[in-house]
């Protein structure tokens, strides 16, 4: 990556207003050239409005845009250096592929696209079909052409609004994959909105979680799964066990809480709360770090260990693991995934058990929040 | 309102979208059979009847018959060319005018209108169920000489440019060319508007943002997109208006003089009051052959079948 | 902004509207002129206010004879052009056999065809066959030029109907009857009811054929062309007018009707 900053996307109290409905509350943000950035939120969370402010589709209430060193927040669509790939592509209906790709370049007055067009079409592995119309092609193929008609054009930015949404499950995991892959070729800064969680953690350097026209949180995929520092982020990526807890006592880096009958160890450093004592703190754990042990083997488990006494109340096995849900009486239900390495067959509901994990794979969250925020439900996971 | 364009059928059905066999065979058939006699007895069997009636001699009195006289056909043209040359013009330039008029009022109620759309739809339809013979008449008062419209071109000196043009002669309006123009623009512009809005409408918003978003400038844009996807439109829009002004006799009657007759003029004339039924027969079946072909040319030229 | 720049952003709404000014001008002519009083036997001249033909709007021999008349046949035309073009749209869509291509056209070229041509033909026919001229050669027209638009109309909206639908009826043991009375009519009606509003349209205001076809019956229309050349009674714009208002709110109703509706749905 080069220290060249044109491609630097930034918004400074940028916000967006309907009538008495805010969609997106005054942003700052900064998207450095080269980064493969991902905005994720539920539908209606203000991220496809974030993008289109900054493709100039969308006028912002207030604050600015800028690229590089370049204020474009009054400059119309056609004049900014920015290109987008359309939620369900829209490509124009009435022209091939080629003149789809070669429509950017022929507007900005270039008279021989032929060579451009062929070699663009040649990386998104199109080059057979240049002559067909867009409805002559598979979803996988559409979505490509629309990579490549935003591509031609040498963006500073590359804006994706949910641009897999449209394809299955197989194909989607392909094109996650090759749009990394084009991105890592071109190094421009993409931009990418995505509702899908995973989606955004498989291919972005930096994701940004949107919630109710904020962001929540901005970080890397590891450090936004591992640190996360709201109960929505907590929940609306992957799963964690969420428990309320009494602080106890502070030591140095670590915080004794209360919970139930037990104790429970967080380090200082995980915690995002303000913690005095004798007050309520979100104590998280998510589900694959955490350890099933037969009642009858507990005396097996190491002192240091963060544990929580239960009885199994359902268990599936899914292959590569068996998720447990245990009936506790701090949480009624708990989320294990075990990895199916040896299976302890007295492990089968009704069974007392115990759950153990490191305190280094505790974090504390703020009690004031709404502790199933971000929770998905029945109805988003089927649109979704 | 339906588009004439999506009239002409797949004639090769698609062989592996079969639907599902029901009833036996002959229920189709059974469906088609009354409309279908009525179009063939009261369509079909006509264009025979007329077909035959052209190529008649004969008197009202001693009764006509079939003489394959063709030089009828002849002498209509010739006698009746220059009113054939004024169909054409008079619904061209109608048409023209309309497809000018039409198309920003369907833009704006596709895409402008907001809140506002349906009023405007309803207050394109509703003229229609005031007799469209009323509303031609009202062109006379707004044309009348001296009126306020005539005097406003007057002191513009357009007048002058129309006279010069032949359209208009000295300071009158009414009982021009250009009138007859203008009540046939006004009779058949919602036979434009309605087609195109529906097309235009059918665009997705998101092409236009594409558009735009690939450096087209909102000019580029109408010119590059939203007019080729509105072509469908356009065709039906300028054949649902073309067609019928060419034939019409009504504004020509009402608005124009003896020197702005229409085909149709000449036509009702000979059937209705002069009684010669050969001549009246061949003039109309000139008229229906001159308009088969344009429109089918029409249709293979614009290539709409290619645009989806 | 500038003047300049907001014209410019502004053209096509006001080109636009301006044609919309243009087409409802002649309306608001006849509408004013409703209330004229005029001198000689021509309404195209303001003279004075007057309430006169409101209070009286059938005070003229025959035209509300003629209005009467008008309504019957597009009722009728409207009826017989609905069943026959709604019955020829299901053949189209639903199945597939030989001559689809013959019918098809037939079906179009009433559609391609200048009015004067139709009516001639029609009258060259009724002719030879020595027919009565009257109520029912101006029916058999109407129901005759209608039959298109309304197969069109019924077409495009079979068309969009997800067959998978009539399957599901099926499945859901529903008899072949009760499939196309509790599944597809009920989906097929909003294009047979815009069917049959154009046809009703098409035959009430429908001059040229009706002027070739009638005989000595009188129209609507052709009272109105009648009267063009023998004097108009003001009693034609109070009808004009009054029915311009009464499309307007049938129009209105039934939107606020169907808004209503929707919205107990969502």
């Amino acid at each position: 990556m080069t220290n060249d900053n044109s491609g630097d996307v930034r918004l400074s109290g940028m916000s967006k207003t309907y009538g008495s409905f805010t969609a997106v509350h005054p942003l700052d943000l900064t998207v450095p050239q080269g980064s493969f950035f991902a905005l994720l939120g539920a539908s209606g969370c203000g991220k496809t409005t974030t993008l289109r402010m900054i493709a100039g589709l969308e006028e912002p209430t207030s604050g600015n845009v800028s690229l590089g060193d370049q204020d474009v927040t009054n400059l119309p669509p056609y004049k900014r250096p920015v290109n987008t790939v359309f939620q369900s592509y829209a490509l124009f209906p009435h022209l091939d592929i080629f003149e789809n790709v070669a429509f950017g370049l022929r507007r900005r007055g270039i008279k021989s696209v032929k060579k451009q067009v062929g070699e663009m079409l040649d990386l998104v592995q199109l080059g057979e079909q240049a002559r067909k119309k867009p409805h002559q092609l598979s979803g996988g193929q559409q979505q490509r052409v629309a990579v490549a008609r935003a591509l031609i054009n040498h963006p500073k930015v590359l804006l994706l609004d949910e641009p897999l949404g449209a394809l299955d499950l197989k194909l989607r995991r392909q094109m996650q994959l090759e749009l990394k892959r084009i991105q890592t070729e071109v190094g421009i800064t993409f931009i990418h909105v995505t509702h899908d969680q995973e989606e955004a953690m498989t291919m972005a350097d930096t994701v940004a979680v949107m919630n109710a026209g904020r962001v929540e949180q901005l970080g890397s995929p590891a450090d936004l799964y591992e640190n996360p520092q709201t109960t929505f982020v907590a929940n609306f990526l992957g799963t964690s066990n969420l428990i309320e807890a009494e602080v106890d006592t502070k030591s140095g880096d670590e915080i004794v809480l209360r919970a139930g009958g037990g104790k429970l160890s967080l380090p200082a450093a995980r915690c995002s709360a303000p913690t005095t004592t004798g007050g309520k703190v979100l104590v998280g754990v998510r589900p694959e770090k955490i350890s099933l042990t037969h009642a009858e083997d507990a005396g097996g488990i190491p002192e240091d260990r963060n544990r929580i006494t239960g009885k199994i109340a359902d268990s599936s096995f899914i292959g590569v693991s068996t998720q447990y849900v245990i009936d506790s009486p701090v949480c009624p239900e708990f989320e294990v995934y075990a990895q199916n390495i040896d299976r302890d067959a007295r492990l089968v509901p009704g069974a007392e058990v115990v759950l153990h994990w490191s305190p280094a794979h505790t974090f504390g969250l703020d009690a004031t929040q709404d502790i199933d925020a971000g929770v998905e439900t029945v109805g988003e996971e089927a649109s979704a | 309102m339906t588009t004439v364009t999506e009239a002409p059928p797949p004639l090769a059905p698609t062989p592996q979208k079969k639907p599902p066999r029901r009833r036996g065979r002959l229920t189709p058939y059974w469906l088609l059979l009354p409309g279908i006699l009525w179009l063939l007895l009261f369509f079909a069997l006509p264009m025979v009847y007329q077909a035959s009636t052209s190529v008649q001699t004969g008197s009202l009195e001693e009764g006509y018959k079939v003489t394959w006289h063709f030089a009828t056909y002849w002498d209509a043209i010739s006698e009746y060319w220059p009113q054939f040359l004024r169909s054409v013009l008079y619904a061209g330039t109608a048409t023209a005018l309309c497809l000018l008029l039409g198309y920003p009022l369907a833009y704006l109620i596709a895409f402008r209108a907001g809140r506002w759309r349906n009023l405007i739809l309803i207050l394109v339809i509703a003229p229609f169920f005031t007799s469209f013979l009323i509303r031609t008449l009202a062109w006379k008062t707004i044309l009348a000489d001296g009126g306020p419209v005539v005097g406003a071109l007057n002191s513009l000196h357009l007048l002058d440019v129309t006279s010069w043009l032949g359209l208009t002669a000295g300071d009158r309006v009414l009982a021009t060319p250009l009138a007859v123009v203008c009540g046939l623009t006004y009779n058949f512009l919602p036979f434009m508007i309605l087609p195109l809005y529906t097309s235009l409408e059918r665009i997705d918003g998101r092409l236009h943002e594409a558009a735009n978003d690939l450096y087209a400038k909102p000019f580029t844009t109408f010119r590059k997109v939203t007019f080729p996807l509105s072509m469908p439109g356009v065709v039906s829009g300028t054949l649902l208006t073309f067609i019928p002004a060419s034939g019409d006799y009504v504004n020509a009657d009402l608005l124009g003089s003896t020197d702005t007759r229409m085909v149709g003029n000449v036509i009702q004339g000979q059937f209705l009051r002069v009684l010669d039924y050969p001549t009246a027969a061949a003039l109309s079946f000139i008229l229906m052959a001159a308009i088969l072909i344009i429109v089918t040319l029409y249709i293979r030229k614009s290539g709409t079948e290619d645009l989806v | 902004m500038s003047l300049v720049r907001w014209l410019k952003r502004h053209l096509v709404v006001i080109a636009g509207l301006l044609t919309l000014g243009y087409l409802l001008l002649p309306n608001v002519v006849v509408t004013v002129f409703s209330f004229n009083n005029p001198k000689g036997r021509f309404n195209y001249e303001w003279q004075q206010f007057s309430t006169e033909a409101w209070t009286d709007p059938c005070g003229v021999a025959d035209l509300c004879g003629s209005l009467a008349l008008s309504l019957q046949i597009a009722v009728w035309a409207t009826l017989g052009a609905t069943v026959l073009g709604t019955l020829i749209a299901f053949a189209l869509v639903r199945y597939r056999f030989r001559a689809r291509g013959a019918v098809n056209s037939l079906i179009f070229l009433p559609m391609a065809m200048p009015e004067v041509v139709m009516a001639a033909s029609l009258l060259t026919l009724f002719l030879n066959m020595g027919a009565q001229l009257g109520f029912w050669t101006v029916l058999i027209a109407h129901i005759m030029f209608c039959l298109s638009f309304v197969v069109t109309a019924v077409k495009a909206r079979v068309m969009s109907m997800d067959p998978k639908l009539e399957e599901a009826a099926r499945d859901l043991y529903a008899g072949p009857l009760q499939t196309f009375v509790r599944v597809t009519l009920p989906i097929a009606a909003p294009g047979i009811v815009a069917g049959a509003l154009l046809a009703f349209a098409l035959s009430f205001d429908d001059f040229i054929i009706t002027n070739f076809n009638a005989g000595a019956t009188v129209t609507f229309p052709m009272f109105v062309w009648g009267s063009a050349q023998r004097g108009t009674p003001v009693q034609i714009n109070v009808i004009g007018t009054g029915m311009f208002i009464v499309a307007v709110l049938i129009v209105l109703a039934g939107m606020v009707i169907s808004g209503r509706r929707n919205r107990q749905k969502a």
